[in-house]
């Protein structure tokens, strides 16, 4: 029965890879929503994932980890919104800048915390919980359903998310304000504030991804650890089309594609290491290449509001 | 960025709120910022041969990935992709310069640097032609290349064009005809210097006095505008300006290579194509202004180990702070546009 426990290690480590591209993609759905698209992504996950390594060290509690993640996240994605939202600073230039802040001062944080050449720090992880019974069912049960529990986080949001953008009043003012702040406005929406919520939000659940990678995924932080999943969560979200059902959905197949390269070392494809990790990168640009012609952004998405500028 | 209106005074200022930041940031981690700083100076420019082999070395990538920056966002061509297009251009260089011993010297050096800008253009291409005929943003798309193409150099030096002995990941040296002739003999400058230099002032002219460059600015300024009232070929221009600068990041893979380094290895760049949005934003997306900038920025990098050295500041710090140009540039264009609306608003 080989085959079927490197099945099973495989969907286990598809649910695990995609579960951090879930939580930032859900994130940046509600903020491209509403109209920012955020490149800073990837600050506030590599933000988080320190955040949650820091926090996780201190009292020696994942879970602790994972709030602090999300509060290292916020605070990236704070600066992000105040330059965009309030000073209405171009989003691509704001969010790359805050992104390689993000890469930078976490770097400059952990070396003067743990040195250049230190071994690789062992940090509490976040154990698994089986969920009662769901965990049991035959084949999928322990991949879907025996995980870190950030995972469930994922699963719940995205229904959650789905209900408030498309079912509820607050909602349609978001969803307003990414199509047409003006009019929004004129209708009594307050544009900026929502912005900065849906900002602040999406920054925070790519806290807790990043501190998911930290956690969940190898009990350890290193130096740029998020690898470009910000970006990748950035793609998901075009992938699923803003609604954060297709999104989770998505995220969990560029989870499945990542852990491919794992599936196939066990098997004994041997193509090169590296060739693997540039893997998940062709397999997104191919995605949008044959995809994304059939979905549409908000309107407003990345345009700077209010238009004359000053 | 409308403060070009006064371009030198905007970039001073966004310089000395860079300062203060840095300085309050550097504080914050307790480090007295006075001694960081001056050790950073020294080892940048404390004595000629540091000036020249540390910090105009440095320079060099720096300046040619900050013209291709430049160059993409005045055609409002979101190329965030210097880093992989500088990746492929040294891959190519090196192929080409290990094969290259039995050419001369005037034609080794040539084919190796036009391997490289070829290899850049090409990278370059795919999100070009992504975003022109499948309408995919060339943001995501040119920073997902980045990664793909670090990782396409780090399993070459690992596997098909690893050294011989297979004990480094790295490739063999080039050869030496395809090596570039030292700038200043006894020093580590090389002639790439001087190219850089040179294309800085020819894409200065183009950008301000041809026909060319006057479409490059006018597609930037607003497509729309440009295609109706401009009667401009936008797709054509935004695809040449998008080659160009591919081609201009991939010679600065290949400059590195062919006069630094002499051979690939992993993170062959510790990221100058990320390094260069900073250096063309500071210049305002000037040419000229891109030199300056990028002297600047080789002096941070040049005195980042000194400073690591001498003051225990962590060299991660210098990425950090070209971030908070990044940001205090775009507050001082913000104030800057505010002052200048409300001087048209009297007047």
């Amino acid at each position: 029965m080989a085959d079927a426990a490197v099945l099973t290690a495989f969907l286990e480590a598809s649910v695990r890879l995609g579960v951090p591209l879930a939580l930032a993609a859900l994130g940046e759905t509600l903020s491209e929503r509403s109209g920012v698209i955020n490149i800073g992504l990837e600050g506030s996950i590599i933000a988080g994932a320190l955040g949650g390594a820091l926090g996780a060290l201190a009292t020696g509690s994942a879970g602790v980890g994972v709030v602090a993640g999300a509060a290292a996240g916020l605070a990236v994605a704070l600066v992000f919104a105040l330059f965009v939202v309030l000073l209405n600073t171009d989003q691509i230039i704001t969010g790359t800048a805050v992104t390689l802040a993000g890469l930078g001062f976490t770097a400059v944080v952990y070396q003067s915390r743990f040195g250049t050449t230190g071994t690789a720090l062992t940090l509490p992880t976040l154990d698994p919980w089986p969920v009662p019974l769901l965990a049991d069912l035959p084949g999928v049960g322990t991949a879907l359903f025996a995980q870190a529990p950030t995972t469930y986080l994922a699963y719940l949001l995205a229904p959650l998310l789905w209900w408030l953008l498309f079912r509820t009043e607050w909602g349609l003012e978001i969803r307003a304000a990414g199509e047409d702040p003006d009019a929004a406005a004129a209708a009594g929406v307050r544009v900026r504030t929502l912005r900065v919520v849906t900002c602040l939000a999406a920054g925070a659940l790519a806290g807790v991804a990043g501190a998911h990678l930290a956690l969940a995924h190898t009990g350890t932080f290193s130096e740029g650890m998020s690898a470009g999943k910000g970006f990748i969560a950035i793609a998901v979200v075009v992938l699923g089309r803003w609604n954060p059902l297709l999104v989770l959905m998505a995220a969990l197949f560029f989870g499945a594609a990542s852990a491919l390269q794992f599936a196939l070392q066990t098997l004994g494809f041997d193509v090169g290491y590296q060739l693997f990790l540039a893997f998940p990168y062709v397999l997104t640009l191919l995605a949008l290449a044959g995809w994304v012609g059939r979905a549409r952004a908000p309107a407003a998405l990345a345009l700077p509001w209010p238009r004359d500028g000053a | 960025m409308s403060g070009r209106a006064l371009p030198l005074v905007s970039a001073l200022a966004a310089l000395a709120l860079t300062l203060a930041l840095a300085a309050a940031a550097l504080a914050l981690g307790g480090y007295p910022p006075g001694e960081a700083f001056g050790a950073l100076l020294r080892g940048a420019l404390g004595s000629p041969q540091a000036v020249v082999s540390i910090t105009l070395v440095r320079t060099v990538p720096l300046l040619l990935t900050g013209l291709a920056v430049a160059l993409a966002f005045r055609a409002g061509v979101w190329n965030i992709g210097a880093e992989g297009q500088l990746y492929a251009g040294a891959v190519a260089a090196v192929w080409v310069g290990l094969h290259a011993g039995a050419l001369p010297g005037w034609l080794a050096v040539p084919a190796v640097l036009t391997a490289s800008v070829t290899a850049g253009a090409a990278w370059a291409a795919v999100p070009a032609l992504m975003k022109l005929r499948l309408g995919v943003g060339e943001v995501i798309t040119t920073l997902l290349l980045n990664f793909v193409a670090i990782d396409l150099a780090a399993w070459l030096v690992h596997g098909p064009l690893q050294e011989p002995r297979g004990v480094f990941p790295q490739t063999e040296s080039i050869a030496e005809a395809a090596r570039l002739p030292l700038l200043i003999p006894d020093s580590r400058l090389h002639a790439g210097f001087a190219v850089a230099v040179v294309l800085a002032a020819v894409l200065a002219l183009l950008l301000r006095y041809s026909r060319v460059g006057f479409s490059v600015r006018a597609v930037g300024a607003s497509p729309p505008a440009a295609r109706s009232a401009g009667r401009m070929p936008v797709g054509r221009v935004v695809a040449g300006a998008f080659l160009v600068s591919g081609a201009l990041a991939g010679l600065a893979g290949g400059v590195e290579v062919a006069g630094v380094t002499y051979a690939l290895y992993e993170n062959l760049s510790p990221g100058h194509g990320y390094t260069a949005i900073a250096v063309a934003l500071l210049a305002g997306l000037h040419p000229v202004g891109v030199v300056g900038t990028a002297v600047l920025f080789g002096v941070l990098e040049g005195g980042a180990s000194a400073m690591q050295r001498s003051a225990g500041v962590p060299a991660a710090w210098v990425d950090g702070i070209q971030a908070l140009v990044i940001l205090s540039v775009l507050v001082v264009d913000r104030v800057a546009r505010r002052i200048l609306v409300a001087r048209g608003g009297r007047g």
